[in-house]
Order: C-alpha cells, then structure tokens, then sequence
C-alpha cells in the first residue's frame, strides 16, 4: 500500500515517498511520516516494509555507513553503499531472521554522478535511472518509459513525478494525500515542499510536456 | 509461481573451432513487471572464461559475488589462472554446499583452457551436477525453445563470425517466445587471443 518513487536526472536525484502509516490494513494512523532515511550528506535511502523492519533495517545501514565513515575517514559512495546493503539483506534472507523490505538508494559523489539504486526484499540490486515500488509501480513506470529521458533538469523531473502522482490518485483505490519529496545533488540533500496530487489527473500535464 | 521463473532471464553457450560463444538475456523483472533492462547474467572469472547464470536474480549477484571471491582466492594460492574444468568443480562444490537449501541458479559455464588452448562449454543444475557439453549448453526460463533453436543451428567447428550468427540467432528467437525473457541481449565471443563483446536489440517486450 506504500509506494517509493525516485528519478535520476543529469546531476541529482529526485526521491519521493507517501507518507501514510497504516495499521491492520485498514486504518490510517498518520499521513506525515517520512519514509527517507539520510546514510550520509549526500547519500538518501527510502525504505517500505512490514512490521518494523523497514526502519531497524535503514537505521542499521545508516549507522553503519557512519561507522564506516568514522573509521576510515571518507564515506561511501553510492555504489558501495548499495553493495553493503544489498550484502547484509542478502545474508538475512536465508537466516531465522530476514528483513522484508523494499528500497531506493539515491546519492550523489564525485565519481559516479548522480546515481540511483532499486532493490528488492530479496536483495536484488540494480542502478536503474528511475524506479517505483509497491503498487504505485503499475500506474506510474508507463508515463516514466515515455517521459523520462537523461539529461533531465529538476524542473522536468518534478514535472514528471507530479504527473505520477496524478496518475496514482486517480486510479489507486488508497488514498495517498501527500509525498516527501528530497533531491540529491552535490550540495547535498535538499528538502522541498511535500507535492500533492492536482485534481487535473495524470494524463493532463504542463503543455511543455506535450510531443 | 516457481522460485526460478520468478525474475525469468535466458543464458546460452555454444562451442566453435577455437572459440566459445556465451550468450544472456538483459531482462531483470519482478514476475510480469520488467525493472531494468541492463542487468548483467553473464561474469567474468578469467581473462578467457565466463560464467552466465539465470535464475533467482538475488542468487545470481550473490553466487557470482561468492564464485569470485573463491576464484581469487584460487588464482592467489596457485599463482595462476583457473582452468575452466576447475572453475565448473568449484562451483559445483559451491552449490552441493547448500544441497538441502540451495541457490536457484543454474550456471553455464563457456571458456578456453589457458594452456591447452582448448575450448570448454559445461553447465551444472542448481545443486551442482556438472555436465560438460561438446557442443552447447543452455539455461532458463525459456530452455526448451534453447534447446530447440540450438539443436537446429549447432553445427561442429565454427569460425568465430560463424558461432556469433548462430548463437545470436539461436538465443534471439528462443527469447522472443517466452515472456519473462528479452528486453536485449548480450554476446561474448572468446577466441584464443580476443574476447569480442556485442549487444544484440531484440523484441522489446
């Protein structure tokens, strides 16, 4: 019923989450809860997952990442940081304890750009330039393959997730009010303000965005 | 729903006149839903020897992250490189380990011996049985339409220009008929002096 969506444009990240906390399936217990994780100052991780893991697993990595960067004296770029993660998900997974959980690990460092990195419960890693998960994927991935192209600017990329978040309001049957929004670029990590679905729907976007 | 058709993925290799040829799908996707359209199945152990390995997908990055730790650790000891017969006993030890919880993978194994200059092409199942093939070996979702196309363009003693139309060919069309397989290919050609890489653009569906 969570939904993660991130966006990799020329030089940043762009990730976003809902912000709904639910309880046996039904209720709405909060509607403002952040779902996006800090591991460094340029590094975002967003997390969704059942029964507590989500926020035992990211605090673990979060610190972790810190004791790295404590001890070593430099942080972890993007792509080690997603390969510890996705190696201490995978040793979970055939344990008596795993961790059943989503991610997006969106960061930014001097070699690599800006870099965005999906993975799965079981531990699947890829770098993909944009990603979605929960059942927001199945309303929203169509609009990005059409839109999405790789040198987008944050104007363009915020346009295309409003229009995600159109699409999800109009034809998912929860209701998803708003979305953290947070880009990553080599200042460091940005909050905006949270984006909320516009009533137009998501086959109505900016003229720009036409052809 | 099968733990090995649940991301889907195709792998093929075929032997030529002193050369391999091994070949993988770029699919990664989640049962019907396609994530990523570059994800490597196919790893290098060697300068001439690579292994390609479909099945579940997280098992795929782990055993080749685990093969390859072996394989340095082999190459350091023995001060020099892993033969291709040895590279197939050390994976099916890798994978006969967990005989009784076992990775979903099923790996195929192409290369060319460093001293005897012979070309190797051999496979195992997900718990380590290791077959050695004199002409192809094929893994995946879409296996038995591998083994159709390859049994039909298989012939003995390629050129290199000739194995990369056959198994490109071959691994094409057996994708196109399966729906968890495709979104692209990739091709390696391993000679005894080059290893020629190519991407194939397939059905993108």
């Amino acid at each position: 019923m969570e939904c993660l969506l991130g966006i990799k444009g020329r030089d940043f990240v762009l990730m976003a989450s809902d912000c709904v906390v639910s309880a046996h399936g039904i209720v709405a217990m909060k509607k403002d809860h952040d779902k996006m994780f800090k591991m460094t100052d340029s590094l975002v991780m967003s997390v969704i997952g059942h029964g507590g893991d989500d926020v035992q697993f990211a605090e673990y990595i979060a610190k972790n990442i810190q004791l790295y960067r404590m001890r070593n004296g430099y942080n972890l770029s993007t792509k080690e940081a997603a390969t510890f993660t996705r190696r201490n998900l995978a040793d979970y997974l055939r344990s008596n304890t795993p961790y059943s959980v989503h991610l997006l690990i969106g960061g930014f460092d001097r070699e690599e750009g800006a870099s965005l990195y999906y993975m799965d419960y079981l531990a699947t890693s890829t770098k993909v330039p944009f990603a979605v998960h929960g059942y927001g994927a199945y309303f929203t991935l169509s609009t990005m393959d059409r839109y999405y192209h790789d040198d987008m600017t944050q104007k363009e990329a915020l346009h295309l997730l409003q229009r995600c978040i159109d699409e999800i309001n109009t034809r998912f049957v929860i209701n998803m009010p708003t979305y953290k929004i947070r880009i990553v670029d080599k200042d460091g990590i940005h909050d905006l303000d949270d984006m909320k679905p516009t009533g137009s729907g998501g086959s109505q976007g900016p003229e720009s965005m036409l052809g | 729903m099968s733990i090995m058709s649940y991301n889907g993925g195709a792998i093929m290799a075929m032997r030529g006149k002193d050369c391999v040829a091994i070949a993988a799908d770029r699919r990664f996707g989640i049962q019907a839903q396609t994530v990523s359209m570059d994800f490597d199945k196919i790893f290098e152990m060697g300068p001439r020897l690579y292994i390609g390995l479909a099945g579940l997908a997280t098992d795929i990055q782990t055993v080749s992250e685990r093969l390859k730790f072996r394989v340095n650790l082999y190459e350091l000891r023995e001060n020099r490189r892993i033969k291709p017969k040895t590279l197939l006993s050390v994976v099916s030890n890798l994978l006969y380990e967990r005989r009784f919880g076992p990775y979903f993978i099923e790996p195929v194994i192409a290369g060319i011996d460093p001293l005897t200059l012979e070309p190797y092409v051999a496979s195992c199942d997900l718990i380590g049985c290791p077959m050695v093939a004199k002409d192809f070996a094929v893994s995946g979702t879409c296996s038995e339409q591998m083994y159709g196309m390859c049994e039909s363009l298989w012939v003995e003693d390629m050129t290199p220009d000739q194995l990369f139309e056959a198994i490109s060919q071959a691994l094409m069309n057996s994708v196109d008929r399966d729906a968890l397989s495709g979104w692209g290919a990739i091709v390696h050609i391993i000679e005894r002096d080059r290893v020629t890489t190519k991407t194939l653009k397939t059905r993108m569906d």
